[in-house]
Parts: C-alpha cells; structure tokens; sequence
C-alpha cells in the first residue's frame, strides 16, 4: 500500500490528513493522484481547481517521479511558509 | 574553519540577538555576518487579522531546509549558517522565521541569506492560515514569491 498524506487546505476539503491507495507497477505521481481522485471526489474537485503539489518520501517530486509499495506521497498546496 | 548548520523547527519563539551570538562565537575568524528575521506583521488589505496558524510537514521542513542550505553551500563560501522557523500559532506582532550566515565575504552571506529566504517561501512545506476576528482563512502562494525564486534559478551556479 501507499501511504498518504494530505495537508492544509486540501486536507480540509477531503475532510482527511491521511489515506491508503494500492501500489500498482509503474505508478508515478500522476497515476497515484488520478487513482486517489476516483476514490475520493473531493480531492478531484481540488485538483480542478488549483495547483496540487507532491512529496514522495518527503523530498518535493513531479508528475513523473516514480512511487512505490510502501512510499509515503503527501499532497498539499502551494505552500506559504517564511 | 567550522561550518556548522542549525535548523530547528519550533513552537517557541527565538531571540534573533541569541542566534547572532551563536554565529558570532561559531565562527571566531569570519569576519561578515548576515541575519534576517520575518515577523507576522504587514497583512495589506486585511486589518482584522489577529495572527496567523502554521502548519508544517514534520520530517520533510527539517530535510527541505538542510537541502536548501547544501544548496546554498555549493553556490556560496559560507561557514554557520542558522535557519529557525516557528510552526503553530503566532500572533500579530511576532518572529515567524530567522536565517543568518557567516561567510569570509560579504556578498556570499548577503547573497546566502536572500536567497535561503525565497527558497524557504516556495519549497519549505508550512502552510500559513491567517486568524482574524471573522474566521480563518488559508494564505495563497504569491506570484511575487515565485517570481523572485526563478530569479537564483538563471544566475547559474558554478
């Protein structure tokens, strides 16, 4: 299983800080997302409405960065800190 | 010649006159010290605002910033460098974030400080979500902030 994470404004609006999604061979970012956002309608509405950032094992990733069995993906807004 | 690296994550407030002493006696033959401090004051067009909350991803603001320091080691001669940021409630009026360098060369350490400032603003995972008198409201990323990143993007790194 992948693990995953949700944080500020985007954990309000699916109600969750976390969830776990099946790992599939050559999952990605996006393909990890896309199957999150059919399970989940809330996080759909999200991603249709801004910019959706990603972590994988806490290091900031892209659509393509690859994810594995047992990875933890957070996905947050664009983040406002400093 | 030390170059040690500090950064801690906290609830607490930090004295900014502390952090500079620890630089200071860090490196006792360095002769350029460069320190920045935020504070949660200017909200613009906002006057109720009564604080703000931040939240943080713990593990990887630690990881992200120590990245972000690594990168500026590589780019910049810098010795201590020091990166402090509060997380949870502030109120208006307090710190929120403290970054200082020490470095041989003025410019490295200006340089350093600026540029660990507006990479921490659009990599470091904290989240701003401002209290006012009416509710609380989650703060936007600002093109500005992105804008001024892209900046140490085309200056290359050597």
């Amino acid at each position: 299983m992948i693990h995953v994470l949700f944080f500020a404004s985007l954990r309000e609006r699916v109600n969750r800080d976390q969830w776990e999604v099946a790992a599939e061979p050559g999952d990605t970012v996006t393909s990890v997302r896309d199957r999150i956002a059919d399970q989940l309608p809330a996080f759909a509405e999200v991603l249709h409405q801004g910019r959706v950032l990603a972590a994988v094992n806490e290091n900031l990733a892209r659509d393509h960065t690859p994810v594995s069995d047992r990875d933890t993906v957070a996905f947050f807004p664009p983040v406002t800190g400093g | 010649m030390p170059r040690p690296t500090a950064v801690q994550i906290q609830s607490e407030n930090f004295d900014p006159a502390e952090e500079y002493a620890r630089l200071e006696a860090d490196t006792p033959e360095i002769g350029a010290i460069c320190t920045f401090v935020g504070l949660a004051r200017s909200f613009g067009d906002r006057p109720d605002v009564t604080g703000l909350f931040l939240e943080h991803y713990p593990g990887m603001t630690e990881s992200s910033i120590e990245a972000l320091i690594d990168q500026a080691r590589q780019r910049w001669s810098l010795n201590a460098v020091r990166v402090i940021h509060r997380v949870g409630r502030i109120d208006l009026g307090e710190r929120i974030v403290f970054v200082g360098a020490s470095s041989a060369h003025r410019g490295d350490a200006f340089a350093a400080c600026e540029f660990l400032m507006d990479y921490l603003k659009t990599q470091a995972p904290f989240w701003k979500k401002e209290r006012t008198t009416e509710g609380e409201h989650w703060v936007e990323q600002k093109a500005s902030d992105r804008e001024r990143a892209k900046r140490w993007d085309s200056q290359g790194e050597s």
